[in-house]
Formats: structure tokens, C-alpha cells, sequence
């Protein structure tokens, strides 16, 4: 460590100065993208802030100041010099608690801030026996070493505790590590591999399907490996209008067949706060586009399960379907901003006048013609908007996100606690000195070391 | 009795607290502390029952929620944080003068709540992405760090009035002799900071998970977020100074208020100047 401290880049990274500059810094530049609207078209920073103050922009990437060279150089330099000063500083920590606590003087218990001594009787030997007992039914296990004038005990708990400060340094690596290993920007440019960490979107129409998503930033195509396929698409409004959810139906395609799913079913109702996961992959409800196209589902009851027709048709476009001998249309609707309310069907079986009625959207009819009976639901064709995310960095930054809660607590709340017991004779009599320190919660500690000495006194009375 | 008026109840409460507290600080007699005290009880209890019944007056129209979702609950638990926070502080460090600069903070929130132009009173329906279980860690944990950051900006502000007064030289029976000893608004300042860093560290984190559920990635830099981040970071800052360089007194309380300006920032100046993802809290 001593030929390491002489070098100046060492020190340098190792200073608390540093660390202190580095935080002002982060939080004072950070400002700037919360006031300087991000990810902007070029031109709009010249219409803000006219020519030079985009010039300026654009030098510095401010328009992207989070993924900025020199904003992630500051994160760079903020981890170098968290793990330069935690190594800096761990060795002396070990020391502290490896530290022999016997050596200690007997005469500086005397001058301890908490210490309290306690007249025994009967022989010094049975003295350091009941004080080792009582110590140790309390919890505190002792070792002892012969002094001059007797037995000095020591006992010790939570030595472990001074390394909570520097749980916390590595929690705040482990969640950078954690961001680096799920950035698309480093799977791409560092690794190569663009599909190793990725973000992007994808819009499916019901019924189809795709296997394949677009980079966000970069546009690129990004294979998922499997086929992914929106079987349905809704949204409930509440009644005062806002809207109460989106709804995909989703299933994921192997080799054209649907697997089952994390619920057992090959069909997951994708919501808002309700993601899918696939293979590492997890698709999110983000948005949705309503078309001016319809699905359509009719099936003639008469003739069973197998004659179901779907299909997609546009307004007044008529379609056939020639094995039942029917024909359907749709000759109106009704809409409400983008979204269709009802419909005008048209429905003939080629027997008699056809059929003419509003059907409201997504909602069954059943019709009877001289053919039969048919059932017949019309729906206005969606796509529904997916987020799509592979982030192998995240449970990384969640772990990070644990020990930092946990490291905070111990180095805020727990404390390294340490107590002596100096067993003597004065004036012929066996005299027991406790004393004890923490090197944080002095108070609580105080309470805990009077408590204990108490205790014995009680304990020897009886 | 409905939620609103309970809300009513507390506000009033609240002022009188205020009232007293500031009364104790002036006239320096021990019962209009003890009133001051009485007083805040009395109107976190109401307000402790107003949230209850606004949650469940929620689920008589039909659109179940935890009161947690809009400016205006956050407003009101802001207050209710903020009060029971300082309530615990009073009993356990029992240091009745510091009421004078923590309810009157409780109290603004309160009326802010409810006289101010463009906050909506109404309980609204959840919109799909608030439907999680996630709002609640997230909202509480959050706003127990604020209300923690508010009492320690109030003890900064009490800490640099007291020491100007003792720099001035000024008499024990003036304003601020009623005032704890300067070492113990600075330890008190401490530990409130220390309780408050805990607590934001963990609404960032519930934030965090929240987001990745909702939304595929738990950090985005949306103003929200990077200014809780620059909170946190003037926290830590301030931790730092403290352990490491041996800081407190003053420079501590001045922190301890810039601090509180970055979550009043955070809070509230985000909602109102900046657009961004947490748009939903800014009505």
C-alpha cells in the first residue's frame, strides 16, 4: 500500500475530494437534460435556442447528454474512483477488525468513556469464570489473556459491519455494470452482437404475426429467434371515458405452433404493468394504431366447427365465401374519434332478401336464413404497439439495487461494538472492570452496555 | 361526514398548530407547545381518516384505488407524512420548538391542496399504467424521504437562524432562545438526512422496478427521474462531507436546505416546468 500511495494518479483517484467534486458535478450537469429537451430533431434547437446555442448543442451532444461521451466519462471516472478509494481504504479497515484487542492496557479501561466496576468475592479464578459465563449466556463469547495483575476478557460483535460503506461503493458498480451489460449501444458497437441487449417496438395487426422487432435509435431489423402473434387487440374506457385498458392477446409461435406460456396457456393477456417474457426477451404493451380495415368471423352453426370463415375487409368491399354459397358486406358505420362503434352489415345466403342490420363492433350476432343459422362478429382491425426489450444487464442492477438498501442500513444503523472485562484484585478482593465502545449509535450502544453491566450486578446478588 | 370535509378538518387543524407552535417559539410558555402538540395529533388522526375514507369512498364508485395517484392526494399525504414524521421526532427527541418550522410546511402543502387553481379534488379512475402494485411502495416510500428532507430543511433553517442570533451576541430570552443547543439541531439535522436517504434510496429503487414492469427499462433520464437522481446525489454529497471531511454546523444546514429545494424541485417544480413521464401527477 505505501509504494501505491506515492503515486499521484493513485492518489488522485483515492481522494474523497475527488468524489465530492464528482457528485456536485453529476448533479449539477444532470440539470441541463432536464431543462434542455432531449432526443430533439436537429433543427428544432435552432428554432429554441438559435444557430450558435445549437452549434453548441450539437458539439457537446447535449441533445443526448445522458449518452454523451464526456457524461459518461464523469460516470467513468465517478466508478474509478469509488473502487480506488474502497481499495484504498479496505486494507485499514481489515486491520481495525483483525486488530488484537488484548493487547490492550488494563489501566486504559479506566479511562474508557463507558466502563464500570463491580467488587466480587470468593477466588479471582471464580471471578473470571462467572464473568465469562455471564458474558457469554449473554451473547458475547470472550477470549482472555493473562495480564499482570489478571485475566483481561474481550469480546467483539459486528466487526463486519465497517465494510457497510463499501457494500454500498460496490452495489453503485454493480448496477453500472449492470447498465453497461444491458445497453444496446455496447452489444452493438463493443460486442458485435446486436441481439445480445436490445430495445425496440414493433406494431402486429390481429391475426398476424412477425418474427422480427426494429432497433429503436437505429431502425435496425433484430430476429427474436421465435414468432410472435397478436390474436386479438381491445380497449375498456371507463365511464367517464379514460381509458381503463389495453389488452393484447399475444402468443408466441415455435415452428408455427404455439407454445405454452410462463401460465401454462398459449395465450397471454398483455396489459400495461403486465409484460411477456419469452427466452429473455419481454414484450410490453406500448401503443396501438386502430386501422379502417375489419376482422370478420362467421361460422354457420348448422354445418359444425369446421365451416368458421375469417377474413379482413375494408368498407364497402364484399366478400364470398363460396363453399357455404354466402355473401357479406359492409355498407356503413358509425365512429366515434378512430374508433368504430357500430357497423352496417350486409349478409345474404343467395335465398330470399339478404340480411341488413347495425352490429356493434366486437360484438356476436346470430342470423337466421333459409340456409340456417350463422353467427357472425365484426371487429375493427387493430395492431397493437409492443415494446420490446432484452436486457441482460437487469438483474444486475437489481441486485445492486438490494445491496445498496442493505449496505446502507448497516452503515447507517449497525455498528462495530466491543467490550473488555479486567478481572483484578484491589485491597484483596476480586474487582471486575467492563468496559466497551462503538464506533457508531453511541447512545444505543450505551443502553446496551449499562443494561448488560446491570445485569451482572443483579446476577451476583442472588 | 365525507373525506373532503375531514380534509377541511385537518387543514384548519394544521394552522392552528402552526399557530401555537409559532406561539411556543415566541412566548416561550411550555403549554402552548402542549397545545401545539395536541393540535397536530388531533389533525393527523383526521387526516389518517380522511385518507382511509377517500380509499374507501374509492371503492363505492367503483374504481378501487389507494389515494396516492394524483397532485392532490400527493399533497395531502405529503402533510400526513410530514406531521406523523415530525409527531415521532417530537416524542422521541423531545424537541417541541421545531413544530414552528415543520407545521407550517404541512399546513401550506394542505391548503395548497385545496385552494389552488388547477389541482383536481376529484377521485379519478386509474389509467392502465398506474394499475400496479408497485404505485404504493413506490408513492409511500418516496414521500416518507420527502417529509423526512422537509423537517431536516426545517432544522437547517432553525440552525442558521439560532447561530446568527448567537454570532449577534443576542440575549437567551430572545426570539431564538427558545431554540435547541446548536450541537443538537445538528445531529438531529444529521439523523433526519440519514432516515431520509434511506427512504428515497428505496422510492428510487420501487421507481426503478416500477418502470422496467411498466414500460421495459427501469432508467430513462426523464426529468423525474434525473432530478431525484440529483437529489440523491446532493444527499450523498452531504453524507460524504460529513463523514469524511468532518462537516456540520452550518455548511451542513445549508445543505440540508439545498436539499430540500432539490426534492421541492423534484416534486413539484418537474410537474409544473417540465414535461415528461410523470405527467400524470401535475393534476
Amino acid at each position: 500500500m505505501a509504494t501505491k500511495s506515492k503515486n499521484p494518479v493513485w492518489v488522485f483517484f483515492a481522494s474523497v475530494k475527488l468524489a465530492l467534486f464528482l457528485l456536485i458535478t453529476l448533479a449539477s450537469t444532470s440539470i441541463i437534460g432536464t431543462v434542455i429537451q432531449q432526443n430533439q430533431p436537429a433543427g428544432q434547437y435552432v428554432q429554441q435556442y438559435g444557430e450558435n446555442m445549437a452549434g453548441l448543442i450539437q458539439m457537446l451532444s447535449i441533445d443526448d447528454m445522458y449518452n454523451s461521451w464526456w457524461f459518461l466519462a464523469l460516470l467513468g471516472i465517478f466508478s474509478l474512483n469509488l473502487i480506488i478509494c474502497s481499495l484504498e481504504r479496505i486494507p485499514n479497515v481489515i486491520r481495525i477488525i483483525r486488530k488484537d484487542n488484548l493487547t490492550t492496557n488494563p489501566e486504559r479501561l479506566h479511562k474508557m468513556r463507558l466502563h464500570k466496576s463491580i467488587q466480587l468475592s470468593g477466588s479471582p479464578a471464580a471471578a473470571q469464570q462467572a464473568v465469562t459465563d455471564y458474558l457469554a449466556g449473554c451473547g458475547w463469547k470472550t477470549k482472555s489473556r493473562d495480564k499482570e495483575n489478571g485475566p483481561l476478557l474481550f469480546s467483539q460483535k459486528g466487526g463486519w459491519t465497517r465494510f457497510g460503506v463499501y457494500i454500498v461503493h460496490v452495489s453503485i458498480l454493480t448496477i453500472l455494470l449492470g447498465a453497461v451489460i444491458g445497453s444496446s449501444n455496447f452489444a452493438q458497437k463493443v460486442l458485435h452482437k446486436p441481439d445480445f441487449a436490445f430495445k425496440g417496438s414493433i406494431m402486429v395487426p390481429e391475426s398476424q404475426e412477425t418474427d422480427f422487432i426494429f432497433a429503436f435509435q437505429s431502425g435496425d431489423k433484430i430476429d427474436l429467434g421465435f414468432t410472435i402473434r397478436c390474436n386479438y387487440f381491445t380497449i375498456e374506457y371507463y365511464d367517464n371515458g379514460m381509458p381503463k385498458t389495453y389488452l393484447s392477446k399475444v402468443s408466441v409461435l415455435e415452428d408455427g405452433r404455439p407454445v405454452p406460456l410462463k401460465n401454462g396457456e398459449t395465450v397471454h393477456n398483455l396489459e400495461v404493468n403486465r409484460p411477456l417474457t419469452y427466452k429473455g426477451i419481454t414484450f410490453y404493451q406500448s401503443s396501438y394504431q386502430p386501422y379502417s380495415d375489419f376482422l370478420v368471423n362467421i361460422t354457420n352453426t348448422n354445418s359444425g366447427e369446421g365451416h368458421t370463415h375469417n377474413s379482413i375487409i375494408s368498407e364497402g368491399k364484399q366478400i364470398e365465401f363460396a363453399d357455404d354459397n354466402i355473401s357479406f358486406g359492409i355498407i356503413n358505420q358509425e365512429t366515434r374519434g378512430e374508433a368504430v362503434q357500430r357497423v352496417k352489415i350486409w349478409f345474404t345466403d343467395n335465398q330470399g332478401d339478404p340480411s341488413i342490420f347495425w352490429l356493434n363492433n366486437d360484438q356476436e350476432a346470430v342470423i337466421e336464413r333459409p340456409s340456417g343459422e350463422y353467427t357472425l362478429r365484426v371487429k375493427q382491425l387493430y395492431a397493437t404497439g409492443l415494446q420490446v426489450t432484452k436486457d441482460p444487464g437487469v438483474w444486475w442492477v437489481y441486485t445492486g439495487c438490494g445491496m445498496m438498501l442493505f449496505g446502507l442500513f448497516v452503515a447507517f444503523f449497525m455498528s462495530h461494538r466491543k467490550i473488555w472485562a479486567h478481572v483484578y484484585e484491589d485491597d484483596g478482593q476480586p474487582t471486575v472492570i467492563f468496559a466497551g465502545s462503538a464506533n457508531k449509535n453511541k447512545v444505543g450502544f450505551e443502553k446496551i452496555f449499562t443494561a448488560l453491566v446491570d445485569g451482572f450486578k443483579e446476577s451476583k446478588k442472588v | 361526514m365525507n373525506s373532503s370535509q375531514l380534509f377541511g378538518i385537518t387543514t384548519l387543524t394544521y394552522l392552528l398548530s402552526s399557530a401555537f407552535y409559532i406561539g411556543l417559539l415566541i412566548f416561550k410558555n411550555k403549554k402552548i407547545g402542549l397545545i401545539g402538540l395536541g393540535l397536530a395529533i388531533f389533525g393527523a388522526t383526521a387526516l389518517t381518516a380522511a385518507l382511509g375514507l377517500r380509499w374507501y369512498e374509492s371503492y363505492q364508485l367503483g374504481i378501487g384505488h389507494a389515494p396516492l395517484t394524483n397532485m392532490y392526494e400527493s399533497l395531502v399525504f405529503f402533510a400526513w407524512c410530514t406531521t406523523l414524521f415530525y409527531i415521532f421526532l417530537e416524542f422521541k427527541f423531545k424537541i417541541r420548538v421545531v413544530g414552528a418550522f415543520v407545521m407550517p410546511f404541512a399546513f401550506t402543502a394542505m391548503a395548497y391542496a385545496s385552494f389552488a387553481k388547477g389541482i383536481n379534488q376529484q377521485i379519478n379512475p386509474l389509467i392502465p399504467a398506474l394499475q400496479s402494485n408497485w404505485l404504493i411502495a413506490h408513492v409511500m416510500t418516496c414521500f416518507i424521504g420527502y417529509a423526512a428532507f422537509a423537517v431536516a430543511g426545517g432544522l437547517g433553517l432553525m440552525y442558521l437562524l439560532k447561530k446568527s442570533a448567537v454570532n449577534r451576541g443576542l440575549a437567551e430570552n430572545s426570539l431564538t432562545g427558545g431554540l435547541p443547543e446548536l450541537k443538537i439541531i445538528d445531529d438531529l439535522t444529521h439523523k433526519t438526512i440519514i432516515f431520509g436517504f434511506m427512504w428515497l434510496t428505496a422510492g428510487i429503487i420501487t421507481g426503478a422496478v416500477w418502470a422496467n414492469e411498466a414500460w421495459g427499462t427501469y432508467w430513462s433520464w426523464d426529468p423525474k427521474e434525473t432530478w431525484s437522481i440529483i437529489t440523491w446525489f446532493v444527499y450523498a454529497l452531504t453524507l460524504h462531507a460529513r463523514f469524511t471531511r468532518g462537516w456540520s454546523g452550518s455548511r451542513i444546514a445549508w445543505l440540508a436546505i439545498i436539499g430540500f429545494i432539490s426534492v421541492f424541485f423534484t416534486y413539484f417544480g418537474v410537474n409544473f416546468l417540465l414535461s415528461g413521464l410523470h405527467s400524470y401527477g401535475s393534476s
